[in-house]
């Protein structure tokens, strides 16, 4: 793992090329081409089955596509196949993810929470031995502010609020030092109020970590949206700013005019 | 932890070795007869009823810490206690019925000369190993096959319960060499001690006290470690351990092994202690008694289920003498009871009602 660095000769953080996954016959993903620049914060929008989920599924190790490349392009110049490796050591690559609804650990602390999320001692002798060091403990004291949470860090996370625990789960995040952050619905069940500071945590992120945010509420995608990528049917419909995206034909067609029908 | 709740627990474990240790104290010197007399009888029951509460730790390590059900708990007991059982029957040496250096049903089925797999036994030392590594092997290998394969709750359950169910089976046959469905019993000896001297009851007795401490130490290193705290997260959301960097089947398996390892080290105790072991003892029934006293105990608790395994081992010796006929009626209602009143059990009821008369705990506000 630890080559020499060489030189990158390319600006994405993350490439996916002729992905294809398929359920029973269902293709969830449909030869998806997907590429990341680093330091971007982009936006993946689509309607319901579009394969948004599969799709994190794949860049994560949940699922393996049946053909295609996944590759995370290191900041040293040299390329991951990201297929071949496990969930946890994708992970340890620096490409986390944070589930829609949220997952923390209910019986601990928020401070152990964010503790446990950090990027070292991670085998079984690690933790075993693992010891606090005042690095960490500033780490942890770090994110703690950036979320909010500074004054419930002895609480048990299970006691949190919805808006709370979708915030520590994003500090968890944080805590793992990722360079590529994967969010799926980070505003559900939020209040407005909350929505608008997560969006802007969000934006506050952009530059030092790659970001890729699923979302389906309107007002924060135009809140915190860069670069959209719509998919459809398991590929990419359309990508562009977001303004450019919600004038497409095609894009009202499959998504937001579904949307607004909904509505009425 | 506050030091309000290290003391509580020190309390706890300091009442809990009083208790223990005054049996062994009233067997030496109190009375005969009366309230207050221990006699070997009550000493080796006790004995057994303290292997129980190893076991039942055993399974909080992995069901109330990690949040896996093993329903084959008891298989790594007897598989401990197979082991202690065969260097114990080879001390029988030529005292057997039929005055053979073989076991007694090993002449009953003809064998002519000792397997090669039992001669390692003769060592009190190569037993001892033994008693961990084996259960330890197994829970290895069959963890290993189910976590690699992703196999998780109810799932893990049933192939745990499908395992122990099979490993009774073999264990019945005559031809598989441990005495079929008979097992081993009429022991003579332990390491040149006789079994039924009361001397040797006391240093059984003795013996299972340090293992139940031991293993409380254990549990209580553990969850003070970061290791601890990663296992009482997978229990609460293991995707999120997962998708944190940390393998988490890994961490399930070692978990598993040492739980295998402890519980077989209980079922070593409890077969010198109880004379014998035959495969009923790895019937899924067993298994399933288990979880019923982490659960009256108190699940995820340091002495809950230890305490459970005797409250409820003295309610069944009890009701199996009074009312022989109702003891499985009596479990299933304790059971029924204490998943539906009594969700932290027995360790938990304290706790309930301070909270149901002092109202609730003030929450702190944000």
């Amino acid at each position: 793992m630890n080559k020499p660095p060489v030189f990158r000769d390319t600006p994405f953080i993350l490439s996916v090329e002729g992905v294809t996954k398929s359920f029973d016959g269902f293709k969830a993903i449909n030869d998806l081409n997907f590429y990341l620049e680093e330091g971007e914060l982009r936006t993946v929008i689509g309607p319901n089955g579009a394969g948004k989920s599969t799709f994190m599924d794949i860049l994560t190790g949940k699922t393996n596509p049946d053909v295609g490349t996944v590759t995370f392009h290191r900041p040293d110049g040299h390329d991951v196949d990201l297929i071949k490796l496990k969930e946890y050591q994708i992970n340890r690559l620096g490409i986390g993810r944070k589930f829609q609804t949220p997952s923390i650990y209910a019986s601990h602390t928020v401070y152990d929470n964010l503790l446990l999320s950090l990027n070292r001692a991670r085998g079984i002798l690690g933790t075993l031995f693992y010891k606090l060091n005042s690095e960490d403990e500033d780490k942890i004291n770090e994110v703690l502010k950036i979320i909010n949470l500074t004054t419930s860090k002895s609480r048990p996370a299970g006691l949190l609020s919805h808006g709370q625990m979708q915030w520590l789960e994003i500090g968890m995040l944080l805590a793992q030092e990722l360079k590529i952050l994967l969010i799926d619905e980070p505003a559900a069940g939020m209040s407005d109020e909350e929505t608008v500071k997560t969006g802007e945590l969000l934006l506050s992120l952009e530059g030092k970590h790659t970001l890729i945010v699923i979302e389906h509420d309107m007002e924060f995608i135009r809140q915190i949206a860069r670069r959209v990528t719509v998919l459809h049917q398991g590929s990419v419909l359309k990508e562009g700013s977001f303004e450019n995206v919600k004038a497409d034909p095609e894009v009202i067609e499959v998504y937001l005019g579904r949307q607004t029908r909904a509505e009425i | 932890m506050t030091n309000k709740n290290i003391f509580k627990e020190l309390g706890a474990s300091g009442v809990i070795l009083a208790f223990l240790m005054l049996l062994p104290i009233l067997n030496m010197v109190g009375p005969d007869s009366g309230l207050f007399s221990v006699s070997a009888f009550q000493l080796s029951l006790w004995g057994k009823y303290l292997t129980f509460a190893v076991l039942a730790m055993s399974l909080n390590l992995l069901w109330g810490y990690t949040g896996l059900l093993c329903l084959c708990q008891s298989l790594f007991f007897a598989l401990g206690g197979y082991m202690m059982g065969m260097y114990l029957m080879l001390m029988i040496g030529e005292r057997g019925a039929y005055k053979s250096v073989l076991p007694d049903f090993m002449v009953f089925l003809g064998y002519q000369d000792l397997p090669i797999h039992w001669a390692p036994f003769y060592n009190f030392w190569f037993t001892s190993a033994a008693i961990l590594w084996v259960p330890g092997v197994v829970a290895l290998i069959f963890g290993y096959l189910a976590f690699r394969s992703r196999i998780r709750g109810v799932y893990f359950s049933i192939l745990t319960q499908a395992l122990t169910y099979a490993s009774c089976l073999l264990f019945y046959r005559n031809d598989f060499t441990f005495g079929g469905n008979n097992g081993f019993t009429d022991f003579k000896d332990i390491l040149g001690m006789d079994l039924n001297s009361i001397e040797t009851v006391r240093i059984l007795f003795i013996s299972s006290v340090v293992l139940l401490f031991l293993t409380y130490f254990i549990t209580s290193f553990l969850l003070k470690t970061k290791l601890g705290k990663i296992q009482q997260a997978i229990r609460d959301s293991e995707n999120r351990v997962l998708f944190s960097g940390y393998s988490t089947a890994n961490f399930k398996l070692g978990i598993f092994v040492l739980s295998a390892m402890i519980a077989g080290a209980a079922g070593a105790l409890y077969v010198p202690q109880v004379g014998g072991i035959n495969p009923s003892l790895m019937e899924a029934a067993k298994s399933l008694e288990v979880v019923v006293w982490v659960a009256v105990g108190g699940r995820g608790t340091k002495w809950g289920p230890a305490i459970g395994a005797i409250f409820v081992n003295l309610l069944k010796s009890y009701t199996t003498q009074a009312f022989p006929d109702y003891w499985l009626i009596f479990m299933g209602g304790l059971f029924v009871f204490v998943v539906l009143f009594m969700p932290q059990g027995l360790i938990g009821v304290y706790n309930q009602l301070k909270e149901k008369f002092l109202k609730k705990e003030g929450t702190v506000s944000v």
